[in-house]
């Protein structure tokens, strides 16, 4: 019932908030503390964490005052013309037609106010496109649906890894309540150092998606076979939330965005160790595997990769039945080809640069010994690796 | 020439008259109109709160896709096909279109487009998926296998609208009245013949567009595919090379029919004709010229984004213009309300706050906020809705009478428009918000923070729906029961020469020239 009230009562006041927040007001002191998040009822951009960003918000005020300005002045023209003529008043229809003051003076003011937005506007658009003198470059390439993030660093020691949507599907479906960051939550967010320019290379692996980071002012087109630059400096530290902008399929709406904002000291150990983990993941490509370890990971990575289209039992769905399949029952190197490469024209995505050759060797193997299928043999990660090398 | 219409069905099949065509038009452009709105409300339902309640993702982008393609292709366009069918003789003088056969043609061609496009949503795979931009990859490589009928299905389309236009255009450069030269017409013959060229340029580059993706996805070509050596942007180029001029054509014969509205109901004539002439071709030029801020994103080089943002910004004169002139019209007139003004003016409020958010999404650095959120929803749904649609309510009201020899029922019509008017704002006006706090265009789930305004949204959604029903039975029930009225003009202000003529209308009128002065 409280609740209620409240919602209410931020309803009605609701339209005021948009002048308020346009204003460095009392509502405004209270929204600092989360300033680049969006939170119920917001109305209105947000100035975001970064210059730029800043800057990009006084220039859509600007042409927002402006526009109010002119439609106070347009429908006060309008509404008084409806109300002062009106024939129920008895008034009688001038015959005037033209005029040529009037007619040149709405034609020559608005032009003149529009070169005052468009200057502005252009001279915050070269700073946009400044993307030079970066501190750090991450190259983010869209996956239907999910995004790479790779820190390309200067001895080659290059950090990557995928970052996927964390929402647990109940919570989707209604079976469970819905958390704050319902579907704006992912398993391994980007990580930027504060006051750091970092400068985003931006491409795609399969169809057109868009990296959009509302905080950051960021929001730029991913297309395969491109890569697009944008940068961001944000000077302050936080979480900040984002979407795919660009309609990439199915999922679409599940592929969100985070990037932390840390303290350089705190940017550089999470970034080592990124880095360990990735040697240590290299170490244990080398070591052979048990057919009980290989059947419990591909186990785990076939439910969080596969099941969605070929069925939590292997039975199909949007995707092929892997159940007595031809290519689960037939030779090897098939398989690996399938799974390692894709089927070109089909749903069958490419999982050789999604999952490591651990992964890929396990649920190469679950396939080939679970859901009644019995082939008994093994795919080792070396397999994968030297698959990978000397396969097409 | 005193013959009336055949019997039985032949009369429709084989209707070269263009009355009985522009009847056509219309009732299949208000069947597709119920059918792209029932998409329009499976949408809102499913965005009514977050989570996934009634539909499947897919199965969502397939509303949204449908839904786009058959308001754009199937309602708005064939409407004011219909109502130019319907109205251009009449208003030069003309005994009916300069190439009735084609006509019959090019009216018929659109049910089997659209049977083709519907059919798709039976197909395994489902029906096309990937936004009425269709943009490549997407449409192409990951597209369902229905989209080689949707391919085919735009095909026909775009000959249906290229024959309509050229019949246009033959028919007000030959058929008007002896002394009714070009600046004499009445403003919505001019518009539509603007809107006839734009058609004639442009459809073909849609043709174009469509066939490269066939290619593409059927004979091994690459033109969008950078693993082949083409571009996935290029795609976009000529997709808004067709799409820009489309939004005009949509809304001009919109500024025409406005423009004929309001004087009638301020018994005033149109205030600066001539300046609405050429602000319309201005319009109609910039159109070409503009493309490119539908994709600021896209990683043009910096030289594009601000070429693109400063053509796009002189839109507004022209633009800014015709609002003016319409409310100088009203200015010193002497006014009523019935419903075809009530939707006029509201034409022009709401017409006219569309084209402010237009120049916000204008500004380059800003669009970049903008760009594919449900502000550009909003927007857009500003200029075709309260736009075209509105514009295409009152066109309806204000000649109906004059067709049917019938009159509509006058308070109907108003709760009609003050609901549709409710609706319409309850919808698209709190989009503005949810799209400036973050929410993006296309996705069938969204986080907790824009459920408030997405609730209202659907709300409003489902009135708008509801009152096109009443609008429906209000049509039926002037055709069938109305108030029979004979008065030649229905309207005490109205002119032209639609009014000289019989309520309701004869089969064949102007068979011989009239005069005009």
């Amino acid at each position: 019932m409280h609740l209620k009230g409240k919602r209410l009562k931020k309803l009605i006041s609701s339209p005021m908030a948009l002048f308020a927040l346009s204003s460095t007001s009392a509502l405004a002191e209270n929204l600092v503390e989360n300033s680049a998040q969006a939170e119920r009822w917001q109305m209105n951009l947000k100035p975001g964490v970064t210059e730029l960003g800043q800057e990009i918000y006084d220039i859509h005020m600007l042409v927002f005052w402006i526009c109010c300005v002119a439609a106070v002045f347009v429908f006060g023209y309008m509404f008084y013309a409806m109300f002062a003529y009106r024939k129920s008043k008895g008034h009688e229809p001038a015959n005037f037609h033209e005029h040529a003051v009037a007619e040149i003076s709405w034609t020559i003011i608005p032009a003149i106010i529009l070169l005052g937005m468009a200057w502005p506007a252009s001279m915050t658009m070269i700073k946009v496109y400044d993307t030079t003198e970066s501190d750090l470059d991450i190259l983010v390439t869209g996956y239907q649906w999910k995004w790479k993030y790779e820190y390309i660093l200067e001895h080659g020691e290059n950090v990557a890894f995928f970052s996927n949507l964390t929402t647990p599907s109940q919570q989707i479906h209604g079976e469970e309540a819905k958390n704050n960051n319902y579907l704006l939550e992912v398993d391994n967010p980007m990580y930027l150092p504060v006051n750091k320019k970092a400068r985003f290379l931006i491409t795609a692996n399969d169809v057109i998606h868009a990296w959009w980071v509302p905080a950051l002012s960021v929001k730029k087109d991913a297309i395969p076979g491109f890569i697009n630059e944008i940068s961001a400096k944000p000077f302050k530290t936080g979480t900040y939330r984002g979407q795919c902008a660009e309609l990439c399929g199915k999922d679409h709406g599940f592929m969100p965005i985070v990037v932390k904002v840390v303290e350089q000291d705190e940017f550089d150990s999470w970034l080592s160790e990124k880095q360990t983990q990735a040697a240590e993941l290299a170490e244990l490509m080398q070591q052979e595997m048990s057919m009980d370890e290989l059947l419990a990971q591909g186990e785990k990575t076939y439910a969080g990769k596969c099941a969605a289209c070929h069925g939590s039992n292997g039975e199909g769905g949007v995707g092929a039945v892997i159940k007595g399949s031809k290519v689960a029952t037939g030779a090897l190197s098939w398989h690996l080809d399938v799974v390692v490469n894709g089927v070109a024209g089909t749903m069958m995505q490419a999982f050789g640069a999604q999952l490591n050759a651990i992964e890929l060797a396990a649920v190469i193997t679950y396939q080939r010994n679970a859901f009644g299928n019995n082939m008994g043999d093994k795919v080792q990660p070396i397999d994968v690796h030297n698959f990978k090398q000397g396969g097409k | 020439m005193s013959h009336g219409p055949a019997k039985g069905l032949s009369r429709w099949f084989l209707a070269t008259n263009h009355k009985d065509i522009g009847t056509l038009y219309l009732w299949f452009s208000f069947s597709m109109f119920l059918l792209g709105g029932s998409f329009a409300m499976i949408i809102r339902a499913e965005l009514f709160q977050p989570g996934l309640q009634l539909i499947e993702p897919n199965f969502f982008n397939q509303m949204t896709t449908m839904h786009g393609l058959i308001m754009v292709f199937g309602a708005i366009m064939p409407a004011f096909v219909g109502l130019a069918n319907y109205m251009i003789p009449l208003m030069i003088g003309a005994p009916d279109m300069a190439l009735p056969r084609m006509n019959n043609f090019s009216f018929w061609l659109l049910p089997i487009a659209f049977a083709i496009l519907a059919s798709t949503l039976f197909m395994d795979g489902g029906a096309p998926n990937f936004g009425w931009t269709f943009y490549a990859p997407l449409s192409t490589t990951y597209a369902p296998p229905s989209v080689t009928y949707f391919i085919f299905g735009i095909h026909i389309m775009g000959l249906s609208s290229i024959m309509g236009s050229i019949n246009i255009i033959a028919t007000i450069m030959n058929l008007r009245a002896p002394g009714m030269t070009l600046m004499k017409m009445p403003l919505f013959v001019w518009t539509w013949l603007i809107t006839a060229f734009l058609l004639v340029a442009v459809m073909p580059v849609l043709a174009g567009a469509v066939t490269m993706m066939l290619m593409d996805i059927h004979f091994g070509t690459s033109f969008f595919s950078a693993a082949g050596g083409g571009d996935p942007v290029l795609f976009q180029h000529i997709f808004w090379f067709f799409g820009h001029p489309e939004v005009y054509i949509i809304i001009l014969p919109a500024f025409g029919v406005v423009s004929e509205i309001i004087p009638t109901f301020s018994r005033k004539p149109l205030f600066g004709y001539a300046s609405m002439v050429y602000a319309t071709a201005a319009i109609a030029f910039l159109s070409f010229i503009v493309w490119a801020h539908h994709m600021f994103t896209v990683g043009m080089p910096l030289v594009g984004e601000l070429y693109f943002m400063w053509a796009t910004m002189l839109i507004a004169i022209p633009t800014a213009a015709k609002v003016f002139n319409w409310i100088t019209t009203m200015f010193k007139g002497s006014i009523t309300f019935e419903t075809p003004m009530l939707f006029s003016i509201a034409f022009v409020f709401l017409f006219t706050i569309g084209g402010f958010t237009g120049l916000m999404l204008a500004i380059a650095p800003a669009d970049m906020q903008y760009h594919d959120t449900y502000f550009v929803v909003a927007h857009f749904h500003y200029t075709m809705v309260a736009g075209a649609i509105f514009s295409m309510s009152a066109a309806i009201y204000y000649w109906l009478p004059k067709w049917t020899g019938r009159m509509y029922n006058e308070s109907m019509g108003k709760v009609h428009f003050w609901i549709s008017f409710l609706g319409f704002n309850l919808t698209f006006f709190p989009q503005h918000f949810i799209g400036l706090a973050g929410m993006p265009r296309r996705i069938p789930d969204y986080a907790l923070q824009f459920a408030d305004f997405n609730m209202i949204s659907s709300i409003g959604a489902f009135i708008y729906g509801a009152s096109q029903l009443l609008f429906l039975y209000n049509v039926i029930a002037t055709i069938k029961y109305g108030e029979k009225t004979t008065v030649k003009k229905t309207w005490e202000g109205a002119n032209g020469l639609e009014w000289t003529q019989p309520s309701p209308l004869p089969y064949h009128t102007f068979t011989t020239p009239p005069e005009f002065k």
